[in-house]
């Protein structure tokens, strides 16, 4: 038992015997620690791929009627059984699909040799429980493999959520003309409050003109006022229609299968675009789940989904993902889900929209494998506005991740959907936005803004930098536009008449796009010249590699640019900037002959194109703590530029050759230190820095103190190096390669050392 | 892929008569911008020949939708939702919607009555 313990604090003796030790306190304090985990139950229905309550999967068919149905006779059937017999089967395809072993049927999703419209049509035939039995046989990288191959259109697209805690319009356009110009094809949109929902939707509808050509827009309220902004055309799509897979939940939803079905034809008979949303957890969430598993309710979810004539579905937990999450292996199942909605021939939009776990890496480990899948949207609304601000709840991924994400595309070579937008266009984008909105507002007399306002929608972060808004101008503005009977023609006239001709014609042609209905059809999108990618114009044709969709080289060209990257030359004018007019060569240097002289060896580029080491000191100044220390020892230190090699070593050890005592210093311009003795091995050394970012000018200056101890023949303490937890590597090796460039740009073999000045080292 | 041309609203204005001149003259309304029934039909036959004749059903019943009033719609909505309708009011309203010439929502009504009795959603 240990009496004394680092880290997590002490362990009193004897009056807390059930406290655990150290490591175990440690382990507990890591966020992941936050989350809830649930011991596998069926009765609650918190079990993810299989319950012992699944019925098995048949299928029986008489005279083209389904009279029983995964277990259930015709007469017992429940309404989503009934609509999925009469609507949701393809019975010429049935007696094929259901004869097929699960093994067979899991070989031909996975096999590259299987083209997906053979996967479609087999699937169409089989029942719920069928498809469920089926896809839990999967593993998570068959479950890839699959979806790279199934998902209906080639070129994956992601969606956004633009919300705020203000609702505050100009913030929303500033927002959403980011959204679209980061790449996001859908912006999603809700309301703390009802009543804003007008003016949320207008807002979020001029900031993605500003932004792109051809974003959908979708604001998600209850049913009748988003039809009622749909119709208006202030909006192009919603996804917020539920399904639920039991017959109480449905209920208790207050729908059935046949409203949802009526509400779906509503949607399209006013040229909207519409999927419906399902997921994981919901029936859990509201103790109707009837002992069933999660993988089982959804698929009956998305049979129905397709039985209705849906074009698509949002799936993979949604508002119940942590519930999954909960489970053991609920995270294979939310993919599961999502892989079952492709092989139903529908849209997928794959849920990673609700952060699933305080753990960063839980919170990746669910998201990255679509991401590498690829799906129609990977999101089904990623927070583009910080979590605070996301009026879903925050995302799996929100404003925090942007640049992980467009890290996490570069690495992989991956279409996430997104791209590098430079600081100055985003900068341009949110001005546009926030200035086209007030323009509309004011001249729609719906609500003036101050210029302070509009600057403080441009520069935030989120809504937590506006200050104090005037909240009940949304309201007012909102009420306006729904009973002035606003359309978005009255908006595009608002556009024109204020300067934004731009932005209105933008806005007019995608009225005139969205007339010709093509972007009803399965998975479909605008790109940026409004060209319509779906099912049809742009089917997956994924059969084994070499084949599918790869990102073309201009689309590669843009996930690598990342604004992060340096290049060689980038640092070589970072460097420049330190340079200073210092360390002039005073001439050839020569041996010393004092017992007190101390030799600096330095790198061929410093004091020409190498000036910072990676601690961000000056090369002079690390020059001058060396000297001082020396100094202070006694001893007397001479600045040395040796040409001829960049390894540190040799530099150290011809140093040393060159003093008067014997003893060198090597310094590499990167900030790399050694101290070296003219009898030892090139690779040997006294004491050594190597992890140069985190050595401090006290620890150079120690360095040289301890320096002048060896060469008066004493034993001094050596001096260490400052680990620390952060990764190093990762922050400077691109720099080092980049430093090590430079340095070796200025080698010239055979070179004689030449001593520099210390003038203005002190 | 149908695309733009030979397209027309539902006021029966062609597509490429949406304008930016024509917002300015005034002479687009809330018809210039509905989907045009014709449209739908044309889009039900793409989907039933890419492997989906339920979006294809879904299109055409929307076709049919698009003859009715904004409210008429959310109405009859409503009347489908749980414990709304009798299964009578069901039958009327298909009865109804049948005789002006919507077949498709006329049936989804009546097959909503049937199991709506069946399964105790009725009012």
């Amino acid at each position: 038992m240990a009496s004394q313990l680092s880290g997590g604090g002490e362990r009193p003796e004897g009056s807390d015997a059930e406290r655990p030790v150290g490591r175990v306190r440690f382990m507990d304090a890591q966020r992941v620690n936050l989350d809830g985990f649930a011991r596998e139950d069926a009765g609650l229905g918190l079990v993810a791929l299989h319950s012992p309550n699944d019925p098995e999967p048949n299928l029986v068919v008489c005279d083209g009627r389904v009279v029983e149905l995964d277990g259930v006779p015709e007469a017992a059937f429940d309404s989503i059984d009934a609509y999925i017999a009469r609507h949701g089967l393809d019975l010429t395809a049935s007696d094929e699909a259901m004869a097929l072993s699960d093994t067979e049927f899991a070989r031909r999703l996975v096999s590259p040799d299987v083209p997906r419209t053979e996967i479609v049509r087999l699937s169409a035939g089989a029942t719920p429980a069928k498809l469920a039995r089926v896809l839990a046989m999967l593993r998570p990288a068959e479950l890839g493999q699959a979806m790279t191959k199934l998902r209906a259109r080639r070129t994956p697209s992601n969606q956004a959520h633009v919300t705020n805690r203000l609702d505050d319009p100009l913030l929303l356009a500033a927002d959403s003309a980011t959204a679209a110009a980061f790449g996001f094809r859908e912006i999603e949109t809700t309301v703390p409050v009802l009543a804003d929902a007008p003016s949320n939707a207008l807002a979020c509808l001029i900031g993605a003109a500003v932004g792109a050509q051809g974003v959908l827009m979708q604001c998600s309220v209850e049913e009748a006022l988003e039809l009622e902004l749909g119709m208006r055309g202030l909006t192009s799509y919603a996804e917020t229609i539920s399904l639920y897979g039991t017959e109480q939940v449905f209920v208790d939803g207050d729908d059935t299968p046949w409203s949802k079905a009526f509400l779906t034809s509503a949607y399209a008979s006013r040229g909207m675009k519409m999927r419906v949303s399902s997921g994981a957890g919901a029936e859990v969430l509201m103790a109707g789940a009837e002992g069933k598993s999660m993988l089982y309710l959804e698929a009956r979810c998305v049979a129905l989904a397709r039985a209705i004539g849906a074009q698509g579905v949002q799936n993979g937990g949604i508002d119940g993902a942590s519930v999954a999450a909960s489970v053991p292996r609920g995270l294979r199942e939310l993919m599961a889900e999502n892989l079952m909605v492709m092989m139903r021939n529908l849209e997928s939009c794959s849920g990673n929209d609700a952060l699933m776990s305080e753990s960063d890496m839980r919170r990746t480990s669910r998201t990255l494998p679509i991401l590498l899948a690829g799906s129609d949207f990977m999101f089904s609304g990623f927070g583009s506005i910080q979590r605070y601000d996301n009026m879903f709840g925050p995302s799996n991924f929100n404003a925090e991740d942007i640049d992980d994400f467009l890290a996490m595309q570069r690495d992989w070579g991956i279409d996430g959907g997104l791209r590098t937008v430079p600081a100055a266009q985003i900068e341009n984008v949110r001005r546009d936005g926030a200035q086209a909105c007030r323009a509309v507002y004011r001249y729609l007399g719906l609500a003036d803004f101050t210029d302070h306002h509009l600057e403080r929608a441009v520069d935030a972060a989120g809504s937590k930098d506006l200050g104090d808004t005037d909240t009940l101008a949304v309201v007012s503005a909102a009420q306006a536009i729904r009973e002035g009977g606003l359309t978005v023609i009255d908006v595009i006239a608002a556009l024109d008449e204020t300067g934004y001709e731009a932005e209105a014609e933008r806005i007019m042609a995608m009225t005139r796009a969205r007339l010709a209905g093509d972007y009803l059809q399965t998975s479909a999108i605008f790109d940026e010249e409004l060209r319509v990618l779906s099912l049809i114009t742009d089917p997956n044709d994924y059969a084994g590699p070499g084949t599918g969709y790869e990102p073309s080289p201009e689309r590669l060209r843009e996930i690598d640019a990342i604004r992060q990257q340096r290049g060689v030359e980038d640092l070589r004018s970072e460097q420049a900037r330190f340079a200073a007019p210092l360390l002039a060569v005073t001439g050839h240097a020569s041996p010393g002959q004092d017992p007190r002289d101390v030799v600096i060896g330095v790198s061929p580029a410093v004091g020409r194109d190498v000036w910072r080491c990676l601690s961000g000191i000056t090369v002079p100044a690390v020059l001058a703590e060396l000297l001082a220390g020396l100094e202070e020892e006694g001893c007397a230190g001479r600045v040395v530029r040796f040409s001829d090699t960049v390894d540190l070593g040799r530099i150290g050890l011809a140093a040393a050759r060159l003093a008067g005592s014997g003893i060198g210093i090597g310094l590499q311009g990167k900030g790399t230190a050694l101290i070296h003795r003219r009898d030892l091995a090139p690779l040997a050394n006294l004491e050594l820095y190597s992890v140069a970012p985190t050595v401090t000018r006290e620890l150079y200056r120690l360095l040289g103190a301890n320096a002048a101890r060896h060469a008066r023949g004493g034993t001094p303490d050596p001096a260490r190096n400052p680990y620390s937890d952060e990764a190093i590597e990762a922050r400077y090796h691109t720099t080092v390669i980049a430093l090590m460039e430079l340095e070796r740009g200025r080698v010239r073999p055979g070179a004689p050392p030449e001593e520099l000045s210390q003038e203005g080292l002190r | 892929m149908t695309g733009e041309s030979g397209v027309r609203a539902l006021s029966g204005r062609a597509v490429g008569e949406l304008t930016l001149d024509a917002v300015r003259r005034g002479e687009l309304g809330l018809p210039d911008l509905r989907i045009h029934p014709e449209t739908l039909e044309r889009q039900a036959a793409v989907a039933a020949a890419h492997s989906n004749p339920q979006l294809a059903e879904n299109l055409l019943r929307a076709a049919e939708l698009t003859r009715l009033r904004d409210e008429e719609v959310l109405a009859i909505y409503d009347a489908l939702r749980p414990g709304r309708s009798t299964p009578g009011k069901l039958t009327d309203l298909a009865a109804g919607l049948a005789e002006r010439g919507l077949p498709r929502c006329a049936e989804l009504l009546r097959e909503a009555a049937e199991i709506y009795a069946r399964r105790g959603l009725c009012a």
